[in-house]
């Protein structure tokens, strides 16, 4: 963007629409608007206290766990169907169908099934990050070069063998792509999950706050969460750079 | 003279039969691409596997590498009928397939991995075979930074770092430019001459398969069967400078040229 002639920094266009939430807070025309300078001094209040350090440990806890079994399930799973025909067909179909499934409309029943906590939110965040997971792997192990198969076979390679030495690496560049989206959907899921199972974390938040109209505060913690998502779509985005040399020189 | 006889009247004074190939058919669905093909191959010869595109080359060496099973008949490695792959066989591709993950050290000693050697003997006996094929320097570099012919170098010395008695090679040159081609002709005859292997040597080349060849083995069109055996004997210890200007050499290539040309379209 350019000002008078000058180019401005990335971004700098938020300069302007922060000036404008100042003003329309500063008019008072909703109690739902408090002025962004309101926001941020809040935010800096709140920031150290218990009650938002426990709500950002229970958050990150759902979200380790949650990312933690789509990877370590979800990669295993998209190699086993690029590699096997029977395996692909029995699952396929259902992978599809979640993938683009609205899963919001999934944790009412997640709750009946695994309760009003911690669990639920773990099995909405998986279920989020898992599906891309799934696919991306099983594409990068559908374009592997069969004679990198044949030659690992040929040597005699178990199939623990052509499993990790040969099919895990091959897909590599494709998993990790996936992981990075399944990481962002992830952010989702747990928000998400938190929201609607309101009993811990920034659910638990968001709860008190809104119920005690205290907007400040309400504003405060989605601003906070807005920048945790986008620091971690950020990191992911820069390390992937950081492999993708390698699936080009394949 | 040329001693060239067609396969049932084949010599009994050979009597050492490293790979014996007994009635082999295999079919692709409904595509007869082997129909009761029978072939001998000696120990410590090199023979050519040559015929049109098509004919079931890739085929015949994938079942014998124990990649691919037969629809019928058997195979038999040192009197041992095969029944998947073994350590007694070794192959080399024609796409070289290479880990591009891996350096060529790695490379060369992933035959040597799989059959479980320990890092420190597989990468001194992988180091020995990227001296003998030519790669000495290149033991840190990545396929990617390599020539075709240099790739080809390595997926060479890896099958001969697990030293098999038996050596598959699938049109190991055809992706190699001409000069590198010739290179590794000369290379091949040295490589028969002096490791005690049997290989196993598919080509598209007339001109090849009789410069490097004990034994050539010429497959008709599917359904494949052999239809001649040739053994060039004349020019085989001459020096490899004259063989292309040997007469037997001439011969031999035009003998094959003539039954070969009725399936070229
Ligand atoms: N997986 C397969 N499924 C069906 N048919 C196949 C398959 N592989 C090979 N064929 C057929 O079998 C026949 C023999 O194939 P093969 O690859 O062994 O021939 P080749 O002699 O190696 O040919 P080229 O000289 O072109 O490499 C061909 O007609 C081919 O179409
Ligand atoms: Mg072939």
């Amino acid at each position: 963007m350019y000002l008078f002639g000058r180019r401005l920094p990335n971004m700098s266009s938020l300069i302007f629409w922060g000036l404008l939430w100042e003003v329309v807070g500063r008019l008072g025309i909703s109690f739902f608007i408090p002025p962004l300078s309101e926001i941020f001094i809040t935010l800096f209040e709140i920031i150290g206290t218990p009650a938002v350090l426990k709500a950002l440990g229970e958050t990150s806890y759902a979200f380790l766990m949650g990312v933690f079994y789509a990877i370590f399930i979800g990669i295993p799973v998209g190699i086993l169907m690029g590699q096997n025909r029977l395996i692909d067909e029995l699952l396929l179909p259902w992978v599809n169908i979640f993938l683009s499934a609205p899963l919001t409309a999934l944790v009412p029943v997640l709750m009946v099934l695994f309760g009003f906590g911690m669990t639920s939110i773990i099995i909405t965040t998986t279920l989020f990050a898992i599906w891309i997971i799934i696919l991306n792997s099983r594409a990068g192990v559908k374009q592997i070069n069969r004679s990198l198969v044949e030659m690992a076979r040929s040597f005699g390679a178990s199939p623990f063998d052509a499993f990790f030495k040969i099919y895990f690496w091959a897909a590599l560049p494709e998993i990790i792509g996936g992981v990075r989206i399944g990481l962002i959907r992830a952010v989702k899921g747990v928000i998400i999950g938190q929201l609607l199972i309101s009993v811990v974390g920034f659910g638990a938040l968001f709860e008190l706050y809104s119920s005690n109209f205290l907007m400040a505060h309400f504003w405060a913690v989605l601003v906070l969460l807005f920048a945790l998502a986008f620091t971690l779509a950020e990191c992911l985005g820069w390390l992937e750079k950081r492999v993708s040399y390698y699936a080009s020189s394949r | 003279m040329s001693q060239i006889k067609p396969l049932h009247m084949a010599e009994p004074a050979i009597p050492d039969i490293a790979v014996s190939v007994m009635d082999v058919s295999k079919n692709y669905g409904s595509v007869e691409a082997l129909k009761n093909l029978s072939l001998e191959f000696p120990r410590g010869e090199l023979t050519s596997l040559l015929g049109p595109s098509g004919c079931g080359k890739t085929t015949l060496l994938k079942i014998i590498a124990g990649l691919l099973p037969a629809t019928a008949g058997k195979i038999e490695v040192n009197g041992v009928a095969v029944e998947g792959p073994g350590d007694d066989r070794a192959f080399v591709f024609q796409d070289f397939a290479l880990l591009p993950w891996a350096t060529v050290l790695r490379n060369v000693a992933f035959g040597l991995e799989l059959r479980g050697v320990a890092k420190a003997e597989r990468e001194d006996r992988a180091n020995t075979y990227i001296k003998n094929v030519g790669l000495e320097g290149f033991e840190q570099s990545y396929p990617h930074e390599l020539s075709g012919g240099m790739r080809q170098r390595v997926g060479l010395a890896r099958a001969l770092s697990v030293d098999s008695q038996v050596l598959l090679l699938d049109e190991p040159f055809s992706a190699v430019d001409e000069q590198n081609r010739r290179k590794f002709q000369e290379d091949m005859l040295e490589l028969v001459a002096t490791e005690q292997k049997t290989f196993i040597f598919v080509t598209h080349s007339i001109e090849e398969a009789v410069y490097v060849s004990d034994q050539i083995a010429i497959l008709l069109p599917r359904p494949s069967r052999v239809s001649e055996v040739i053994r060039p004997t004349g020019f085989r210890h001459k020096d490899v400078a004259n063989i292309r200007r040997d007469t037997e050499y001439l011969d031999i290539v035009d003998r094959i040229w003539s039954s070969l040309r009725n399936y070229v379209e």
